[in-house]
């Protein structure tokens, strides 16, 4: 349908939508997040449900305590590696279309720990994830920014075709493989399905600082 | 006539079946048209905590509980037909008395039981 019939019909209380403009507007306003948090960045996350900050404008506010209620998976803090497994299973608990947002330095990268024997280097490892927060912590209007991009990225998203989300696609995993402890370290090290090392090429450092483009 | 007055109750007998019909069915249609089922040993897992699920969902609790079932039963329930009985006491014939005094013979009964098998003692 024409975008401007469209806003014309609104503005004469006429509402026209499609069936995947209405599904993604019921799953971008109902994102229950599961009620679980890792390390510092948790007391931020609390803090953004609080009056002050208060997530529940955005649909958020029902922080469920069983990953079979949840959509919504915010790693707070530091994985350590005897947490990641139970991290993974959490995640792979709760049913599908589930989306997850890594919140701080630790849950992206291991943060000022990422040099330690005992912290993951990043959830990303193991699960997909949808939106990254950088911060060590995030302030609480960060976590609520991640919550409106990923609305926007699920608002976007398409019902059919090749670039329809994971969930959509009978092809694509719902659970992903569970580290176990090795002897040195998580057995497997990271999910080479989800996750693999950027690869630096010098030839682009100039161009683009990373190297990894 | 006759058939005529309880049509309204035929008509909100539908439509209430129709309420809950249609969101089940509207659910099946979309999951099998968009949405596939993805069941996997993780999901369907007993226990939701995150730890590894051990063990089966159909546990046996412990039988001894109906001690506490059948002694609330005669001291609690006791109380609660006891009132009314006492309040209108004065009033009675034979026949209630009997009623009654087959009552607390019922519950003299299971008193005694669990007199008899020691549950009344504290320890």
């Amino acid at each position: 349908m024409d975008e401007g019939l469209k806003s014309e019909l609104s503005r004469q209380g006429v509402v026209a939508t499609s069936l995947q403009e209405l599904y993604n507007w019921g799953r971008r306003s109902s994102l229950w997040p599961l009620n679980f948090g890792l390390a510092c960045c948790a007391i931020e996350m609390i803090a953004s449900t609080m009056a002050r900050y208060d997530m529940a404008r955005f649909g958020a506010e029902v922080f469920r305590p069983s990953p079979r209620q949840a959509d919504l998976m915010i790693v707070a803090g530091t994985i350590t590696k005897k947490m990641a497994p139970q991290v993974v299973r959490l995640y792979n608990q709760m049913p599908e279309p589930k989306y997850v947002i890594s919140m701080g330095a630790c849950a992206i990268s291991g943060g000022p720990f990422k040099q330690g024997y005992n912290v993951l280097k990043g959830i990303d490892r193991y699960i997909p994830v949808d939106i990254y927060i950088p911060g060590c912590p995030p302030r609480p209007e960060a976590l609520i920014d991640a919550l409106m991009a990923l609305q926007r990225k699920i608002d976007a998203q398409q019902l059919t075709g090749e670039s329809r989300p994971r969930h959509l696609n009978a092809d694509e995993p719902s659970e992903f493989t569970v580290p176990t402890f090795g002897s040195h370290d998580l057995e497997p090290p990271q999910n080479p399905a989800v996750w693999h090392a950027p690869l630096v090429q010098i030839a682009l450092a100039e161009e683009d600082e990373s190297g990894t483009a | 006539m006759r058939t005529d007055s309880y049509l309204p109750i035929v008509v909100l007998l539908l439509g209430a079946l129709g309420f809950a019909v249609t969101p089940l069915a509207l659910a099946w249609i979309w999951a099998k048209q968009f949405s596939p089922s993805k069941p996997g040993n993780d999901k369907n897992a007993i226990y939701e905590c995150g730890l590894e699920s051990s063990g089966d969902s159909w546990v046996q609790f412990k039988t001894g509980y109906y001690l506490y079932a059948i002694i609330f039963l005669v001291f609690d329930v006791e109380v609660v037909f006891l009132l009314p009985f006492a309040t209108a006491f004065t009033g009675f014939g034979i026949g209630e008395s009997l009623a009654m005094l087959v009552f607390l013979l019922l519950l003299i009964e299971g008193l005694a039981w669990a007199y008899q098998k020691k549950v009344l003692t504290w320890t």
